[in-house]
């Protein structure tokens, strides 16, 4: 994919003599969604954090668009009580945006009504797309977004995939988020990626959720999603599970078959 | 008005000025026992600069600079807690002061002055320090303050967004050590966080806005100070803690009123 906005190539990160990643193999389009899932602590925000440059790789190498434009949102933030933060003055630390810019982000986003409101007070649902209004005042090429739905109810969570894809169709940026939502994902990306310190799967969310290593890391209720997404031009594995002849990237570790 | 105390209202008011600001970033960022750490090796830095001939100015501005490299240091090494660092490292260097000076015994030096301040007997050398060192820090923080600002939000967005997150810090760290050398010598080593936090800490409650609260630390610093200076010019208190009693004072008033 020479048009790609970010290219990881067989990145490896290693904590206190421990693997958190190895051999990670990951690219982002302009206009695509990738969405990483993977259990607790297999290494999603660390890829997210290599993704960002926050975090240098031991191995392997992080190509970037040459001035390439992220737009970022953190999984949650903290601002001190002290420190006396509207909402509009916290959009306005990026630079050159002025209170109609930060109005408009804010009604793309659904949020305008909280634009005087202490930043301290806001919602956490409306914080998300605060956040996420933050991100698109960079005008990004590529949006990385760290579990976007933590603390959102189901309801508000269909939202702001919803609203996620429509930025995406409007602004026609890459996206990368981090999820281990299965169900809401599963409509709303172009690529899944199961991450589990290595890339057990990725591929279409309907080809990865029938993948043994997927039903082997998510369990009964990959199974679940598996029957749902089922089609009849299907193949078999050992497990019973369905898997679409030849159409997904096995990882390099991969132990099935 | 006699020429001492001209100096002292002047010296008192450029630190004022400055201090709001920076003592806000100070509340901001939880940073207010670095200051007292930092405040505490100034005395060690006096002693240096005595012993190497250097001005006790500059000297202090550079111990104060090691210290903080070397606790930056310290934090990526072990796994200490900030807190017990800044707990040893504040007593040590304030022992280590003194020490050193006690072994200088060709150096008299009025010790209380560097531990309380001695403002009513600044010298024009001094006040021009004071005055240089105050402008330079606020004409920095200025020029920082929007990217000083971010970093303080969210480090991680910050430096996503472009910004030298590491040197902003550093810079703060700087701009502190610089106000310290300056105020030691109008409040003094053990009271001069005292002048960064209370005034940012009592303008807090009523700002609507970061800059409401540095500006509003301002004004109630230099109220601080006029106040001060008044109670050591008629009632012959010790002019640095009396500043610091109107100021304590300050803040009790703040919190009596309703917030709004």
């Amino acid at each position: 994919m020479s048009d790609a906005l970010i290219r990881l190539e067989q990145v490896g990160v290693t904590f206190a003599g421990e693997a958190v990643l190895d051999s990670i193999d990951l690219s982002v389009a302009p206009g695509q969604i990738v969405t990483l899932i993977g259990p607790n602590g297999a290494g999603k925000t660390t890829l997210v954090r290599a993704v960002l440059g926050l975090l240098k790789p031991h191995r392997g190498k992080v190509w970037r668009k040459p001035r390439l434009r992220i737009g970022y949102m953190p999984q949650k933030i903290q601002v001190d009580a002290t420190l006396p933060l509207s909402v509009l003055r916290f959009l306005r630390l990026v630079p050159g945006v002025d209170r109609a810019a930060a109005l408009s982000a804010l009604q793309e986003v659904g949020a305008e009504h909280v634009i005087d409101n202490p930043i301290q007070t806001v919602s956490g649902g409306e914080m998300q797309r605060v956040l996420l209004a933050r991100a698109l005042l960079r005008e990004p090429q590529l949006l990385v977004l760290d579990e976007p739905v933590q603390g959102v109810d189901v309801v508000g969570q269909t939202e702001l995939y919803n609203l996620i894809t429509r930025l995406r169709d409007r602004h026609g940026c890459g996206v990368l988020m981090v999820s281990h939502d299965l169900h809401l994902v599963m409509s709303t990306t172009d690529q899944v990626v199961c991450l589990n310190r290595h890339v057990c799967c990725s591929g279409h969310p309907e080809q990865v959720s029938g993948d043994p290593a997927f039903v082997e890391l998510f369990g009964q209720n990959a199974k679940s999603l598996a029957i749902y997404h089922h089609h009849h031009d299907h193949s078999h594995d050992l497990h019973g599970s369905v898997v679409a002849p030849g159409t997904h990237v096995h990882g390099e570790h991969c132990k099935h078959g | 008005m006699a020429d001492f105390l001209l100096y002292a209202l002047l010296a008192g008011l450029s630190l004022a000025l400055v201090a709001g600001p920076l003592g806000s970033f100070v509340v901001w960022r939880r940073m207010a026992y670095f200051g007292d750490t930092l405040s505490h090796a100034a005395l060690l830095g006096v002693a240096l600069g005595f012993a190497l001939d250097v001005s006790p100015a500059l000297a202090v501005t550079v111990g104060c600079l090691l210290l903080a490299i070397l606790l930056v240091t310290l934090q990526q090494r072990q796994p200490l807690a900030s807190d017990t660092l800044l707990g040893i490292l504040a007593p040590s260097t304030l022992s280590l002061g003194l020490v050193v000076l006690s072994f200088m015994h060709d150096v008299r030096i009025d010790l209380m002055a560097y531990l309380f301040g001695d403002l009513l007997a600044i010298s024009t050398t001094d006040l021009a320090w004071i005055l240089g060192g105050s402008a330079l820090v606020l004409l920095l923080l200025a020029a920082l303050w929007r990217p000083l600002l971010a970093v303080t939000v969210h480090e991680e967005l910050a430096m996503v967004e472009g910004l030298p997150v590491a040197g902003l810090r550093l810079a703060l760290m700087l701009l502190i050590a610089v106000v310290i050398a300056v105020a030691m010598k109008i409040v003094g080593v053990l009271l001069i966080t005292s002048l960064l936090i209370i005034p940012a800490a009592a303008a807090q409650r009523h700002a609507r806005s970061p800059e409401q609260m540095a500006l509003g630390a301002s004004l109630l610093g230099v109220t601080a100070v006029c106040g001060g200076l008044a109670m050591s010019w008629f009632k012959d208190t010790p002019a640095g803690p009396s500043i610091v009693v109107c100021a304590a004072v300050l803040f009790l008033l703040s919190l009596a009123l309703p917030k709004r």
